[in-house]
């Protein structure tokens, strides 16, 4: 069975893009004539038929679009010669494009690149979005979209940001840059669910397809596995995360029957084989904790003793107040409420929202009823989004009628 | 081979501050810099700054042929001053970025890396 022309293409896209990225050396140049060599499939593939290897067809129409553009802008484009000495230089083998597809990765999310910027020029670039798309899901107007990406795509040349692999040496961080920049993708999807930004365009499970690459293309990098884990334990929660005025359900009072078990499933698996590498990092624990919630049929039913020693290995990797407060909340579950709350003493965080409800929440559960209407108006002085101001609202009625 | 300016920003109420020790322990810091860089082709230009209560900023007002109105001081007055730069050549960014981190003035105030337009490819 032949493939059709849409899907060839689509397939074939990201991979073709990658390559000719390297052999230009230029992301536009590279969109540019992939974008020439499409229009040339789609005039000839109808009668010819989809042809044997369309990724090297592609390729080579698109190397040699891009060699006459050169040429037409020769006198504009002062990189030009550069360019063109590359094209010369290479002959192209058809791309089986995976080593170029995970320069793409890094050279995208460059740290020397607004983390705005590496965003977009992920989705743009690896993802295959088009600027309309990217700046409609931000909610950005579309030429300031544009300008991010090509401002970003000019410093790219201009300043060489290199497209090739990391040495080992500096692999570490460069990872962490891809990894958190594909994280951003990912919670901008959940804001969109939560109805603070548009939800036409499933930024989560963009997110969740570009991180399948990435581990596909680094099988052996523990912490991709575990951002994977970490991106398919949450989003498997998607359908019971949020109610139908698009308030936010907390945890213990969603319909786990509305969970995807399939996605846990994978989750969990990914999981046990990451961990085995036994070089446990923030995304891996993290992974292991949102699984344990997953697997779990109801929040008494939860191994909240397992979760407490995670949360225990997870605050020296990812110290700071979000893993401190989910910590205590944790180690309220085993040791009572009491105990949660010596663990919030020293960290106090006057500004957030979510502090002052947990300390809140720990306050109303030891008993403590006046303390805790206290920590809630403390929350609610802080800023916050309309859902979370809702439940919280809530919760200071009760407390109050208590 | 691109070069790179690499801006060397140090901390203003560094200036003119310091004991001949600190001075010294400095510039050998910056020999050091100097030595390596120098060894492996890096370097191709640079200078050293007098400090910022030597500077002088003009400006014509109104375009070309105006008003010349000369202003003591830098440029801007912030916290980091502009203290020096060298030029460096590098195959990119990446390269460009680990020499610089090998700057002294790196390591107590800030150096901004800059590509230089290379005027002889166009045209």
């Amino acid at each position: 069975m032949t493939p059709s022309l849409e899907d060839a293409i689509k397939d074939e896209g990201g991979r073709v893009l990658a390559t000719l990225i390297r052999l230009t050396g230029d992301i536009g140049l590279a969109e540019d004539a992939l974008q020439d060599a499409v229009m040339v499939a789609l005039e000839k593939w109808p009668a010819t038929g989809v042809p044997a290897n369309p990724a090297a067809w592609l390729t080579t129409t698109a190397r040699n679009r891009a060699l006459d553009r050169i040429r037409r802008e020769r006198s504009r484009d002062r990189k030009e010669s550069e360019a063109m000495r590359l094209l010369d230089q290479e002959d192209v083998d058809p791309p089986d494009g995976n080593d170029d597809r995970l320069r793409l990765f890094f050279t995208c999310c460059h740290p020397a690149l607004a983390a705005e910027a590496r965003v977009a020029l992920a989705l743009r670039t690896i993802g295959g979005l088009t600027t309309t798309e990217i700046a409609r899901a931000f909610l950005v107007p579309e030429a300031t979209m544009g300008q991010r990406i090509s401002r970003a795509k000019k410093k790219i040349s201009t300043a060489r940001i290199p497209y090739r692999i990391p040495d080992d040496h500096e692999l570490p961080d460069r990872l962490s840059a891809v990894l958190s920049t594909l994280y951003v993708v990912f919670t901008a999807g959940h804001h969109a669910a939560e109805g603070r930004l548009d939800s036409r365009l499933d930024l989560a499970a963009e997110a969740i397809r570009l991180v399948r690459l990435l581990v596909e293309l680094m099988p052996d990098e523990p912490e991709a596995g575990g951002l994977l884990a970490l991106m398919l334990a949450t989003h498997a929660r998607r359908a019971a995360r949020i109610d139908e005025s698009g308030d936010q359900i907390l945890l213990a009072d969603q319909d786990r029957s509305r969970w995807d078990s399939d996605a846990i499933a994978e989750a969990a698996a990914i999981i046990d084989r990451v961990l085995r590498r036994g070089r446990p990092g923030p995304l891996q624990v993290q992974a292991a904790i949102a699984t344990l919630h997953g697997l779990a049929d109801s929040d008494e039913g939860t191994d909240w003793k397992q979760i407490v020693d995670l949360y225990r290995l997870l605050e020296p990797l990812a110290p700071g107040p979000v893993t401190r407060v989910n910590r205590a909340v944790a180690e309220a579950k085993v040791f009572g409420p009491e105990h949660g709350l010596s663990l919030l003493e020293g960290h106090e965080m006057e500004r957030w929202h979510l502090y002052w409800s947990t300390r809140a929440e720990l306050l109303r559960q030891s008993g403590a009823t006046e303390e805790a209407r206290v920590a809630l108006e403390a929350a609610l002085a802080c800023e916050m989004n309309d859902s979370d101001r809702r439940l919280l609202t809530d919760r200071l009625n009760a407390v109050s009628r208590a | 081979m691109p070069t790179y300016a690499a801006l060397i920003y140090t901390p203003a109420e560094a200036e003119g501050q310091g004991t001949p020790e600190e001075w010294a322990a400095v510039m050998a810091d910056y020999n050091a810099f100097g030595e390596e860089a120098g060894a492996a082709g890096v370097i191709v230009g640079g200078e050293a700054l007098e400090d910022t209560h030597t500077a002088t900023t003009v400006h014509v007002k109104g375009g070309r042929g105006g008003e010349v109105v000369t202003t003591d001081g830098p440029f801007a007055e912030t916290k980091e001053v502009l203290g020096g730069f060298y030029l460096l050549k590098c195959a990119d960014l990446d390269e460009a970025i680990e020499w610089a981190s090998k700057i002294p003035g790196a390591w107590h105030g800030k150096v901004e890396v800059r590509p230089v337009i290379d005027f002889s490819q166009g045209q």
